[in-house]
């Protein structure tokens, strides 16, 4: 018991203080040779680390669909892809209106949250009428329709194949170039805050309860009155807006975004990270995130490297395409290590546990 | 008298819900044993976590080997024939399809499955979704008794019959009896008096009686505590 | 007129294309209740391997292409038999694991073939015939779309026959409705898998060289892209039903065709949509049984 009352505190603690070094890299400089490009305080490292923490919330976002409801969504891009491109061209469109730069990005930011709102309640909305593979290839398609439009430029206003980018004129000048970096760089870090708060909120709410209880035994929560479909299309919703979020972060990190953000590939990459991480677990999602992230990164530097091209081509072809090596990652963890890293975690922790009772 | 299958604390889960408790049971190696009790005690679990069909734990062991291990098709290729509830039978399948999709041996009685059935021989090429419950079930014993079998568990075979087919389904059971041992689940006391020599009763996913099927189905107390019926 | 026409048949021509993917992924989802997301892969793989062989033997011959196609649907076949022996069957009866393990194979593949092929579709060459057209009612209907048609037609039949009249096919048919009764009749439903993942990895593969036929280029995405409208098609048919499946490709592609050309290129806005509305009145596809 004590342990537990323990655990109630060090958790919040450790995840303060984890947070706090987080906010601090910028300022620090600390090298991880061989995981990291450069010191903390390089803009390089700071940009790759604001990515692993946008993925890590968009990541967070899905767990709460396919972790906490169970349910195997492959549309989740579409939201993502809703963030990014609602808030690039919201932006665009108020230009004429000459707001102060701070204010037109405020109301482009709720502006868009909106929208993501209206689309994730939308389509949630349709495709929890069916459930199982049935409810997958429907968010697959509803993801592929937005990846047709904006691949189409329609409109006008999704610039096709090239994509959109942030117009630098409605964006304060802080968030803007190598040399703030540094700011990005927190706000990602806030936004995964932010998600992270959002999706404990959400599990340990009335609903998250029934969502996960639905999940077990539909049948159940059926007996005592409730309705899944609610309780779905609620975390269903949440789970898009969040993700919008993350695409909004991602839009002015990159300053723009391509249609391969919205793409099916995009939500299975999200999938890998998810099950990298270990299905069901919060930080699982999180540390599949940035582990992806880095890893997707050092494997494309370790593709382009020497050493790499003086290989012969049976290992060179296939050390050179990260996304084989991440793919075969992600088949083996699947076969061998259901649970994912937090799954090992898990297992090492309550082994130890189990020889301190005998 | 020996058990020809022996089970020893079987537990089951589906859907996360226990189905089967802690069921220990013996089935003689000659005539049949009726599992008996009130709807949804776990009878037709019992049988499925035999063969393997949902998950399980405990000791299965046929003719003194242990089968708890083994898939479903192991099981039944040693010669333990399934008549379950509901017959399930192939509906876009035609009679003669379900029939030889059910055949394991070279030399298959066809002979005993016309005799026991001369409707089937004439619905051969109707399919088997488009026939009345009656001759569904009646396929779905013939599927079992075109083999030869060590072993019948059959789980409700007279449910939402004609008492002239229960009729004809008891004697086609009784007819099956004399060459194989069976386990046999049925709600139908009648039934179980004429062919039944042991009973065993569940409640709750346990086993709350064993005996001789006459003796139990003579005590009307007993009947009713576990039963909630009049014998 | 005319243009109508040109529009149906080559519909037809695309739907028979899509009728090789979703022909395997409905039987294998039929039976095992496996959405085959390495599925792209087994049809890229079979484009590029075929191509490689059949340029050798004798590019933009009959000869050749006969060689593509053979390697194709080889290529294909073990392929699928790779992944279902070594990863499906492991996981056996853990539905959401061997999706996952099959979108990671579908990766990586994909990845791997980039790194072998590059990324850039490689322009293959026709048989001169091929690259021809014959009028129909004042339409001129490019040669390869009878190719695609004819194709389509024999593996659909073939297929329907090996269900019909083989052991096998019995087996397959009566686990696609009730796969643990079949089990429960003693008989070892995995050979089953088995069979039906080589026969979907063997249209696949076909399909990846026809593929190169109809767009004139093999590339290690190929298969990927045709994929999505497979699993639409899949679906809207119902899954697990062949037939279904048939009906749907040549509905869905005809829909697209006439949606490009008429609707200002809404091609694959309309299917997407198409698929959105029938599961929605109809969950369970054109011709599924109900869950």
């Amino acid at each position: 018991m004590s342990r537990l009352t323990g655990n109630r505190f060090v958790v919040p603690v450790l995840g303060v203080l984890l947070v706090v070094f987080a906010a601090l890299l910028p300022r620090l400089d600390l090298s991880v040779p061989g995981v990291l490009p450069g010191a903390t305080y390089t803009p390089g490292t700071l940009q790759i680390l604001a990515y692993g923490f946008l993925i890590a919330a968009l990541a967070l976002s899905y767990h709460l669909i396919f972790g906490l409801a169970g349910m195997l969504s492959f549309g989740h891009a579409l939201f993502f892809g809703a963030g990014a491109y609602g808030l690039a061209i919201v932006l665009r469109r108020l230009l004429p209106a000459e707001l102060p730069a701070g204010v037109a990005l405020l109301i482009a930011v709720l502006v868009t949250l909106v929208v993501a709102f209206v689309i994730a309640s939308a389509v949630g909305a349709l495709a929890l009428r069916v459930t199982g593979i049935s409810f997958a290839m429907v968010t697959l398609a509803f993801a592929q329709a937005m990846n047709v439009l904006v691949r189409r430029n329609t409109g006008g206003q999704t610039g096709g194949e090239e994509g959109v980018s942030v117009t630098s004129a409605m964006v304060p000048d802080v968030l803007i170039g190598v040399r703030n970096s540094a700011n990005l760089y927190w706000i990602a870090l806030a936004i995964l805050v932010l998600v992270y708060l959002a999706t404990v909120w959400i599990e340990s709410s009335r609903v998250g309860h029934v969502a996960a209880a639905a999940r077990e035994n539909e049948l159940r929560v059926r007996v005592l009155g409730l309705r899944p479909y609610t309780v779905r299309l609620f975390v269903f919703t949440a789970a898009g807006v969040l993700a919008a979020v993350a695409g909004m972060g991602m839009v002015l990190l990159q300053s723009g975004t391509t249609p391969r953000v919205t793409s099916a590939d995009f939500t299975l990459t999200l999938l890998v990270i998810v099950v990298l991480g270990g299905v069901g677990y919060r930080w699982g999602a999180i540390v599949g995130g940035l582990v992806y992230t880095l890893l997707d990164k050092r494997l494309s530097d370790l593709a382009s490297s020497d050493l790499i091209a003086s290989l012969p081509a049976v290992l060179r072809i296939p050390l050179s395409e990260p996304i084989f090596i991440l793919g075969s990652i992600f088949v083996l963890i699947v076969m061998f290590l259901p649970g994912g890293i937090a799954g090992i975690a898990h297992r090492v922790r309550s082994g130890g546990e189990s020889s301190h009772a005998h | 008298m020996s058990a020809l299958l022996h089970v020893e604390g079987l537990r089951a889960r589906v859907g996360g819900q226990q189905v089967v408790e802690d069921v220990s049971l013996d089935v003689a190696d000659t005539g049949v044993t009726a599992l008996l009790g009130r709807n949804g005690v776990g009878k037709s679990s019992t049988i499925k976590a035999i063969l393997g069909i949902i998950e399980r734990d405990g000791t299965v062991e046929f003719d003194g080997r242990p089968i708890d291990r083994l898939r479903t098709d192991r099981i039944v290729r040693q010669g333990v024939a399934y008549v379950p509830e509901d017959r399930e039978v192939f509906a876009s399948l035609t009679v003669e399809e379900n029939l030889t999709l059910a055949t394991r041996q070279a030399a298959p009685n066809r002979g005993l499955v016309d005799e026991l059935f001369p409707e089937l021989r004439e619905r051969a090429r109707q399919r088997a979704g488009t026939l009345s419950g009656g001759q569904q079930q009646m396929v779905s014993l013939a599927r079992a008794l075109l083999n030869d079998n060590r072993l019948l568990l059959v789980d409700e075979p007279t449910k939402g019959l004609s008492p002239r087919l229960v009729g004809e389904v008891t004697r086609v059971l009784r007819t099956a009896a004399e060459q194989t041992p069976m386990l046999l689940v049925e709600q139908n006391l009648q039934v179980v008096r004429e062919i039944a020599q042991d009973v065993v009763v569940l409640s709750g996913g346990r086993v709350v009686h064993r005996g001789a099927a006459l003796e139990f189905l003579d005590d009307q107390d007993l009947v009713h505590r576990h039963l909630g019926v009049a014998a | 007129m005319s243009t109508l026409v040109l529009l149906l048949i080559t519909g037809v021509g695309l739907g028979a294309l899509y009728f090789l993917v979703a022909s395997g992924l409905s039987l294998i989802y039929g039976l095992m209740h496996v959405l085959n997301f390495a599925h792209g892969a087994f049809l890229s793989l079979g484009g590029l391997l075929g191509w490689e062989v059949g340029r050798r033997v004798g590019d933009g011959t009959w000869g050749g292409l006969l060689v593509s196609m053979l390697v194709g649907m080889l290529v294909g076949a073990l392929f699928a038999i790779v992944t279902e022996l070594v990863f499906i069957r492991r996981l056996y009866n853990r539905h959401i694991e061997q999706v996952l393990v099959t979108v990671g194979i579908g990766l990586a593949a994909v990845a791997l073939f980039e790194g072998i092929w590059g990324s850039d579709p490689i322009i293959t060459t026709k048989v001169p015939w091929l690259r021809q057209t014959t009028e129909v009612v004042g339409a001129r209907v490019p040669n390869h779309i009878w190719l695609l048609i004819g194709v389509a037609v024999v593996v659909l039949l073939a297929i329907v026959l090996f269900l019909r009249f083989t052991r096998f096919g019995l087996v397959i048919r009566a686990g696609v409705e009730n796969r643990t009764m079949v089990t429960a009749l003693g008989i070892d439903v995995r050979t089953a898998f088995t069979i039906v993942f080589a026969i979907g990895g063997a249209a696949a593969g076909l399909g990846g060289v026809l593929a190169s036929v109809y767009y004139g280029n093999v590339s290690a995405h190929q298969g990927t892209s045709l994929l999505i409208y497979a699993f639409i098609v899949t679906v809207i048919g119902g899954l697990g039903s062949l037939t279904g499946a048939a009906i749907a490709s040549v509905l869905i592609a005809v829909l697209q065709q006439l949606a490009n050309f008429y609707l200002g290129g809404t091609g694959d806005l309309i299917i997407v949509l198409a698929l959105a509305a029938v599961l929605l009145v109809r969950p369970s596809g054109l011709l599924g049984r109900a869950a």
